[in-house]
């Protein structure tokens, strides 16, 4: 398996890059070696069966995996352009998580209101002008494209939005403290495919501010949304490539196979 | 690579569309041949058996589209797959169109049975690029069905032949039409005729262009012989 990838020509701007990372939760080797770049206002889809370490390599790079015990990493995910090494020891994982911020798979907004859900977030942060909070959380669920469904509810409670709505409520709390990357992790698999269409437009819409990293087990959604695609297997990258390279004529058998539905 | 999908039916849905391709070809096949007959023999007959095929044809290619769309609805076909469906929907194209210059063939066959003048022209000579052309067919959709990509390439390199036969043909044409101008208006005919044999030729090549995108993933129309080659090695 190929360690190093060499970038294509033309490429954007590197917003981050893992290098030769390793992942062990205790004793198991979840991530071997896994080298490959993510593009600035791009993205990235992350493909592969149930197991093979594509929402392990995700939540890396929010340092989720420090909340549990026992969990080590090996190598390095650069975030640029400041060139900092995010796993670093002496980097605090709350910093991180400003920068990389995180949407699920199940909708998960606080049981509070709708507006303050979404200026949470800015609040940790020690944010207190509540003209500046407003601002901000009005800016938010209009990238989130849900300002609309919203703007006359903003003191009921989240938890009374639909699933859809509700997602893209999380969406819109995860943009207010303005990161830099954003994780999907599987962010419609429990919605709708009129929710699902909302949530891929926005994904759509949102690269044009930030960088986003998705993982999905629907491959045809993979294909709708990203510019870049990863296979993995086993832990390991099997293939990276433009999406529509990957769809059409992948380089490796293994990728071929998986997304044919030949896998077995 | 495993041959198979998880989906067995998936499976079958491929082996079925590619089977009516088959069909499809073997009947356009037999249109030509029949052709290619009625040219050597005059037969009105046999020129009437050609038209009366096209219409099976026709109906061939609408029913391989209609089962292609609602694989592509259904499956999401993607890599090899996804190929191999829009090439079989390219293949029946080009196999609907040689149906169609089969059909000119045996049109202008009784055109020239009914001016008279079967004798004074040199139609025996187009049998021998007929027979190129009808056997090129022949060869690319037995290629096609094994998906060998080295018959294709021989394909590309074969059709140079019929287009050498064409113009060496029109060539003679002048000289009959020079020598006796009564046989202009025939000789138009044959011309014509000749022009649908080299057109037959022309679409087994695109098909063997097809196969060497299914199985290589390169698009290798309007490329040349070096750029295939390289392609296929």
């Amino acid at each position: 398996m190929p360690s190093t990838i060499t970038l294509p020509e033309n490429a954007p701007a590197l917003k981050a890059q893992s290098k030769n990372l390793d992942f062990y939760y205790g004793a198991f080797k979840a991530l071997k070696g896994v080298t490959m770049p993510i593009y600035e206002n791009r993205v990235t889809a992350l493909i592969g069966p149930s197991g093979c370490g594509k929402s392990t390599y995700l939540r890396c790079f929010n340092r989720m995996h420090d909340l549990y015990p026992g969990h080590r990493y090996d190598g390095k995910i650069e975030l640029y352009p400041d060139d900092v090494d995010i796993l670093d020891h002496g980097v605090d994982p709350i910093e991180v998580r400003m920068r990389i911020s995180m949407v699920f798979q199940k909708p998960n907004p606080f049981p509070k209101s709708i507006f303050e859900n979404v200026a949470y977030g800015l609040r940790v942060r020690g944010e207190k002008s509540e003209s500046y909070l407003e601002d901000k959380v009005e800016t938010a669920l209009k990238s989130a494209a849900i300002w609309n469904e919203v703007k006359d509810r903003m003191n009921e409670s989240a938890t009374n939005l639909s699933g859809g709505q509700q997602q893209r409520l999380c969406i819109a709390r995860s943009l207010a403290t303005d990161p830099e990357i954003i994780l999907f992790d599987e962010p419609t698999s429990a919605l709708d495919p009129i929710a699902t269409g909302s949530i891929e437009e926005l994904i759509g819409e949102l690269k044009s501010q930030v960088t986003i990293l998705i993982v999905t087990h629907n491959m045809q959604q993979a294909a709708r949304v990203s510019d870049y695609v990863a296979y993995m297997y086993l832990g390991e990258m099997v293939e990276y490539g433009v999406t529509n390279d990957i769809f059409m004529k992948p380089k490796r058998q293994e990728t071929e196979d998986y997304i044919t539905g030949r896998f077995g | 690579m495993s041959d198979k999908h998880l989906s067995s039916q998936f499976d079958s849905e491929l082996t079925s569309v590619s089977t009516r391709v088959m069909e499809m070809g073997g009947l356009v096949e037999s249109q030509i041949r029949t052709a290619v007959y009625a040219l050597a023999q005059f037969s009105a007959e046999a020129a009437t058996e050609v038209t009366d095929m096209e219409s099976r044809v026709n109906a061939m290619e609408v029913d391989i589209d209609r089962e292609l769309s609602s694989i592509i609805a259904r499956r999401q076909p993607t890599a090899r797959d996804l190929r191999l469906l829009i090439a079989i929907s390219k293949t029946t194209a080009n196999l609907e169109r040689a149906g169609d210059e089969a059909e000119k063939i045996a049109r202008m066959v009784r055109s020239i049975i009914d001016s008279g003048a079967t004798r004074t022209l040199p139609s025996s000579e187009l049998r021998i690029a007929a027979d190129l052309a009808s056997g090129l067919l022949r060869k690319a959709l037995d290629a096609f069905a094994r998906l060998d990509v080295n018959v294709a390439v021989s394909i590309l390199k074969e059709d140079d032949a019929i287009d050498k036969e064409f113009d060496g043909f029109v060539r003679k044409l002048i000289t009959y039409m020079m020598e006796d101008p009564r046989t202009i208006s025939s000789s138009l005919d044959l011309l014509f005729v000749a022009k649908a044999i080299e057109r037959i030729g022309d679409h087994a090549k695109n098909i063997a262009e097809f196969i060497i995108y299914v199985v290589k993933g390169a698009d290798v129309r309007h490329t040349s012989m070096e750029a295939i080659e390289s392609v296929v090695r």
